[in-house]
């Protein structure tokens, strides 16, 4: 295994890390419309997430850094390519952690109200978008022989890139309400184990179908066992669900998570990103990648680093272990 | 959609109102974190309610600003990608590299760690909860740091080579990055203005409160210390600017020629304090100067020979082929004058307040005041300032707070455009660092897109900031005095309501 097979599959971590985080601190936002009845409600699901979300959004800083420090050819093609895209998404993720912070700071109704609106938007639309983002990477996209992205926005809009993003967004509504019923206490609780049933079985559908379409489309043996690890690792977190299991069923929607993602680069390896119109143009982990002492000097710091976040982030989740409800949710001073 | 505009105009638009705006909060959210820490230390040392009453005032103030210094932050991640891909294609081997530390090693501390400080005033001891902010403030000064080497080798690469056949730069000792000596300097530079930002920020607020009177208690000590790091971040900002002064005028002639409005190389080189000059035949027509004081801080001697632009760009012509090399003059002159007269002017006031608000030292008794008094302004030894007067310093005072903030953009704006023509100095020109799959109607949509979202959200955060100043530091409850001994918080109590809730 060379040092860009291993920046690949360290590339592919961070990714999951973030979909496995900040996947369910989308699905409470998205939570906040579909299962809180009042405002105390919801700010119970938006304080479930409140000390971590921040830390969980940096894996996605990572993963766009370090894709710039080991694959510059990969990081300029994507966000180049996926610019409009990529605008929402980072509008979204600018108006949501703003949100977050400010909702509480004034009393008034419609101050609180817009706020609480963003929340709901700006978690469903990039829930969404990844989704879309990943269907294309996978499936390739307009590269031409300069490494350039020369489609359009409708390229980018196609029934498995949006069948994708019906996936993520599905599967980090599920993850989101799991998380939910682990972290809260009293009706609420209840509620989200009802939901997350029902969003369970709408995840079990879609997902299954772009897994499936994906397999058939660029598979091969490795991704499909990462497939049957994906599917019953959902249909488990969904009987833990029903068995009131909640730490389980959190964890194996969680597997998921990890194990979806898992397919996804192992069916897009040694590609990066492929051409559709000339295989030979496809971004690869070669052709994409910095040199060896740039990699090395990388692999160094994420070897180091990565431990050492999971170990503090672990920490904080460990701190903020007891379950919060309405009760817990002081009449905030103004 | 064509504009008639050079493809690199609108994303230099794009790229310096995205990085102005998200260096407005960047210099506050690196002090504060630091001051905020330091206040809370003293709280936690000799348990004085006035330390814990401004920790949570500042604190609040911090977590104000850092959130939309976090949030442009993501931008910054991704916009090299979006609008300068050959840039990143050429440069990516080397500039992703801290780009990339900073994330692993500086953004998740930062982010982590301030979320256990918001959330865990009761849920951390109190030595575990300081210890929290002190992390986050390290992650702030890391952050600095990495992202200052990669700003460090666009100014001066080094610890590279070129492959041709890949068409790109590759690193070859990522240390000589780290530790050049633009970088150090530029990190030196950069951040004693940050501290000096901060102060300024808490001068400025301590004494809209002292003026009225209100919260002396709290507002006294946040006084003493913003001066304080006014006065001491200030003469360091003035030393290591000198100092990056001289880095530059040694590694690029061309920016500190410009900043000069310097035409002709001259022996000894007088420093200009105002000139009006024509660009297209390369003279000033007004200039009003010091002699020999350019020599001096170019070289330290006041006779030296400094290069004049009109020479740089004649060597960089035989170096690199036919072509402009001069950056826009004006702006790099300007801005040179205004970031060191905004800085300095901040500076000055600090020291006029320090002096003035003195408690002891040459100061006759019956002008030195109890623990809650507003101080007496004192020039001269026996007699305090007229009512008059004191208006007019705290109102001075409660101004200071923008200038470094002015300070700082225009320095970015100055070191920046003083380097164009180049992306990396010497190695890749602007105009060959945008992105050419990208339209110019994309870059304008995403150029208007985030204009507007930041004119709202400055509006919305100024009208916030405002709010909590006016309100002053909160009053303590009993929560505040009786830290939880347990990390949890107390579990027994199970309805007890968190101590901070969004």
């Amino acid at each position: 295994m060379e040092l860009h097979d291993v920046w690949f599959v360290l590339i592919a971590v961070l990714w999951t890390g973030y979909f496995f985080l900040e996947g369910f601190d989308f699905g409470v936002g998205v939570l906040t419309k579909l299962l809180a009845r009042n405002r105390p409600e919801k700010r119970v699901l938006i304080n479930t997430i409140g000390p971590v979300w921040d830390g969980n959004e940096v894996w996605l800083l990572s993963a766009g850094g370090a894709t710039f420090a080991a694959f510059p050819e990969w990081y300029a093609t994507l966000f180049s390519g996926f610019y409009l895209p990529l605008l929402v998404i980072l509008v979204c993720l600018i108006v949501r952690g703003v949100a977050f912070e400010y909702r509480a700071k004034r009393p008034e109704e419609k101050w609180q109200r817009n706020w609480e609106t963003a929340i709901f938007w700006c978690s469903l639309l990039p829930a969404f978008l990844w989704g879309v983002a990943f269907g294309n990477i996978v499936h390739g996209v307009k590269i031409d022989k300069n490494l350039e992205y020369v489609g359009g926005l409708g390229d980018l809009l196609h029934p498995y890139a949006l069948l994708g993003g019906l996936v993520t967004l599905t599967l980090f509504t599920f993850h989101g309400a799991v998380f939910t019923a682990l972290k809260t206490v009293g009706d609420i609780r209840e509620r989200a184990r009802r939901l997350a049933l029902r969003v369970g079985l709408v995840t079990a559908v879609v997902a299954l179908a772009f897994l499936l379409w994906t397999q058939a489309d660029t598979g091969n043996g490795r991704s499909l066992v990462a497939l049957v690890v994906a599917v019953a690792a959902l249909v488990a977190a969904l009987a833990a669900n029903q068995l009131g299991r909640e730490g389980w069923s959190f964890a194996l929607s969680g597997v998921t998570i990890v194990a979806a993602v898992a397919m996804l680069f192992l069916s897009l390896f040694p590609n990066v990103m492929p051409s559709t119109l000339d295989p030979s143009w496809s971004l690869t982990v070669t052709n994409a990648s910095s040199s060896p002492y740039t990699l090395k000097i990388m692999t160094w710091c994420a070897g180091i680093a990565t431990p050492i976040v999971l170990l503090y982030q672990g920490w904080t989740y460990w701190v903020f272990r007891k379950r919060i409800g309405t009760q817990h949710i002081a009449e905030a001073a103004h | 959609m064509n504009l008639a505009l050079a493809p690199e105009t609108l994303a230099r638009w794009q790229f310096g109102i995205t990085t102005v705006y998200h260096f407005l909060f960047v210099p506050l959210t690196i002090s504060l974190a630091a001051l905020t820490a330091g206040l809370q230390t003293a709280w936690v040392r000799t348990e004085k309610e006035k330390y814990l009453r401004a920790t949570k005032f500042w604190g609040k103030l911090f977590l104000i600003n850092i959130a939309m210094g976090v949030v442009t932050g993501i931008v910054q991640e991704f916009q090299f990608g979006m609008n300068w891909s050959d840039y990143s294609r050429f440069v990516g081997d080397i500039f992703g590299a801290p780009l990339a530390f900073e994330a692993l090693i500086a953004f998740f501390f930062e982010s982590t760690f301030i979320g256990l400080w918001i959330f865990g005033w009761d849920k951390l001891p109190k030595k575990i909860h300081l210890a929290c902010i002190w992390m986050v403030s390290i992650g702030t000064i890391l952050s600095a740091y990495f992202i200052l080497a990669a700003n460090s080798w666009m100014q001066h690469p080094v610890g590279y080579r070129i492959d041709k056949a890949k068409g790109r730069a590759e690193l070859t000792d990522f240390w000589a990055v780290l530790t050049q000596n633009t970088a150090l300097t530029q990190a030196f530079h950069t951040l004693s203005a940050a501290f000096l930002t901060g102060g300024a920020f808490m001068v400025g607020i301590a004494a809209y409160h002292l003026a009225r009177k209100k919260h002396v208690g709290a507002m006294k000590t946040s006084l003493r210390l913003g001066l304080i790091t006014v006065v001491i971040a200030g003469l360091l900002t003035a030393i290591s600017g000198d100092t990056l002064g001289k880095v530059m005028f040694k590694q690029q002639p061309m920016k500190m020629a410009a900043a000069e409005a310097l035409w002709d190389g001259q022996k000894p080189a007088p420093f200009s304090i105002f000139a009006y000059g024509n660009v297209e035949k390369g003279h000033n027509t007004v200039a009003i100067e010091i002699p020999g004081l350019l020599s001096f801080l170019a070289d330290d001697s006041f006779s030296s020979y400094v290069p004049g632009i009109n020479d740089v760009n004649k060597a960089e012509q035989q170096k690199f082929g036919p072509g402009d090399y001069r950056p826009n003059i004006p702006v790099t002159f300007w801005g040179f004058r205004w970031m060191i007269g905004f800085g300095m002017a901040s500076f000055a006031i600090g020291l006029a307040g320090l002096w003035l608000t003195r408690k002891k030292f040459l100061l006759p008794q019956h002008l030195r005041v109890g623990e809650d008094e507003v101080p007496h302004l004192v020039l001269f030894k026996n007699k305090a300032l007229s009512p008059q007067l004191t208006t007019w310093f705290w109102r001075i005072a409660v101004w200071t707070l923008a200038f470094p903030l002015i300070a700082n953009s225009w320095g970015w704006i100055f070191t920046e455009m003083g380097r164009q023509p180049w992306a990396v100095y010497g190695v890749l020109q602007t105009r060959q660092a945008v992105s050419p799959g990208v339209s110019q109607g994309e870059v304008l949509t995403s150029m208007a897109v985030f204009t507007a979202l930041y004119a709202i959200l400055a509006v919305v955060e100024v009208k916030l900031l405002v709010k909590y100043v006016k309100a002053g530091p909160p009053e303590l409850t009993e929560a505040d005095l009786n830290p939880p001994t347990k990390i949890g918080g107390d579990l027994r109590d199970a309805d007890k309501p968190m101590a901070f809730s969004y």
